[in-house]
């Protein structure tokens, strides 16, 4: 197995500000939106978006939900592992919002699809966006794509993009992995 | 450990403390859906399961089917009041002709104990008992647990007494099962007639004094007398079993300390448990039923997972 660095901690770090500024962009105080971490590993990004956004943009009230689309997902009783649910979290009202969707890397685009019938059990959005750090191009079964995205690869299949964080791995990177 | 070392829920004697765990775990994860605005997930939308009961049932009946309709399995009621069995067709025979119209679990309620063990043996579909006769019920131990779980944090080291008809009932087994395999203290009480021979064989210890074993407890488990089961007479009159063995709020509070009340229902108000305690803050008999249909979620969505396609 072999690993090349994609992203350093430095560039992680410039693609999350320029992430947080476009959001800024489009949604400017976020009274009307609400933002998704797609669980699980969707997550860490997520926390990571809106404490940049309180912390070094001073935008205050941003409400952020964890949402699990394991009961939604299309290979139930197709893989050999019963599939482990987490934790959904959204103490909010979806009904009229902007929601942005997080997560860490978009590849065939089944997760996001699963997302987009889960949301829906907690009310109408009035749109939907998805913002994710790694683009992982040509490799999409469905039509889906990024409104943010961080940074464009372009992996073969037996290879694997790998994201760790400080908070869970101890170093912000991403890594493209040779399975 | 994420998969179930099952493929039937024939019993709680069958399964082990990591499947007891994975249940619980998989049925916080539908406690929290059921409370969505949105009830419902798609999990089981190829999925077909058929609810054959045998006997009367309306709490249990309903919560599998409001469970296997959150996950939006396909559902097949059936009722042996309104069937061919009464026109003398065999189990397998019944089961069988109802598994040929494509049926992948069966849910099933019998007065005979060992009905579900039997019936695995001769089918091809996930089998859930939801009550065999006076032998168990698992899934309502489940539930039990889950609300202990629920209420008190832990199941392990606490307390339980399981008050009542002990012989008759099939959640009497189930629970005790379930709780010494999480690591409960459980004791019975009940009439001296009402308590099997041999029970301390399971690990349980019996108590005739209901008022010491309140005092003993964290969580007593009220019974409900099965006078459907009872061929012969087991204590003198009603009454004489409710001065006995019957809770009510002045014996509650003369306890040192607040306990809390579970009852499996359907309650006989005033016989084992008068109104004024099965409505007060320290039971959690409402929290039971709503606590079933999400371990019930989690136990269909667990087996049918292992339904190869």
């Amino acid at each position: 197995m072999s690993q090349k660095v994609l992203l350093n901690a430095t560039e992680v770090d410039i693609i999350l500000n320029r992430l947080a500024c476009q959001l800024i962009e489009n949604h400017e105080d976020f009274t009307e939106t609400v933002l998704i971490g797609i669980q699980p590993r969707g997550v860490f990004l997520a926390e990571r978006i809106k404490r940049l956004l309180e912390e070094s943009y001073d935008i205050s009230n941003i409400r952020l939900g964890h949402l699990d689309i394991t009961f939604y997902r299309d290979d139930f009783r197709r893989t050999a592992k019963t599939l482990e649910a987490n934790k959904t979290h959204i103490d909010f009202v979806v009904e009229n919002k902007k929601v942005v969707f997080i997560d860490d890397v978009l590849y065939t685009g089944r997760s996001i699809n699963a997302a987009l019938t889960a949301i829906q059990s907690f009310g109408r959005p009035q749109e939907v966006e998805l913002l994710c750090l790694i683009d992982r191009r040509f490799s999409r079964h469905l039509p889906i794509q990024p409104d943010y995205r961080g940074r464009q690869v372009d992996a073969i299949n037996n290879e694997r993009v790998k994201v760790s964080w400080v908070e869970n791995e101890g170093e912000d990177s991403v890594y493209v992995v040779n399975k | 450990m994420s998969e179930l070392s099952v493929n039937h829920l024939l019993g709680i004697k069958y399964i082990t403390k990591s499947d007891i765990d994975l249940i619980f775990e998989t049925a916080d994860h539908f406690k929290e859906v059921i409370n969505r605005p949105i009830k419902k997930v798609p999990s089981l939308r190829d999925i077909t399961i058929a609810n054959l009961f045998f006997e009367n049932s309306t709490r249990t009946k309903l919560s599998f089917e409001l469970a296997e309709k959150r996950l939006s399995a396909d559902v097949i009621n059936f009722s042996a009041a309104a069937s061919s069995v009464k026109k003398g067709e065999t189990l397998i025979d019944t089961v069988n002709n109802i598994l040929s119209m494509k049926v992948d679990m069966v849910v099933m309620r019998h007065p005979n104990p060992g009905a579900g063990v039997f019936l695995s043996k001769h089918i091809n579909a996930s089998i859930i008992n939801a009550g065999d006769g006076a032998h168990e019920h698992p899934t309502q131990a489940l539930l039990d647990s889950y609300s202990i779980r629920e209420r008190l944090g832990d199941v392990a080291g606490k307390n339980v007494v399981i008050v009542g008809d002990i012989l008759h009932s099939r959640v009497a087994l189930s629970n005790i099962y379930a709780l010494k395999l999480q690591g409960a203290n459980v004791k019975v009480c009940g009439p001296k007639t009402l308590i099997p021979k041999y029970i301390e064989s399971l690990g349980v210890e019996v108590e005739l004094d209901l008022r010491k074993a309140l005092q003993w407890c964290d969580v007593a488990n009220m019974l409900r007398v099965q006078n459907e089961r009872m061929d012969i007479s087991y204590f003198p009159s009603t009454r004489e079993y409710t001065q006995q063995y019957g809770v009510n709020k002045k014996l509650l509070e003369s306890l040192d300390k607040e306990i809390v009340i579970m009852h499996p229902g359907p309650i006989n108000r005033g016989v084992e448990i008068t109104s004024d305690v099965a409505d007060s803050g320290q039971a959690i008999i409402l929290d039971q039923v709503q606590n079933g249909v999400a371990v019930r979620m989690a136990v269909i969505y667990l087996l049918a997972s292992k339904i190869k396609q």
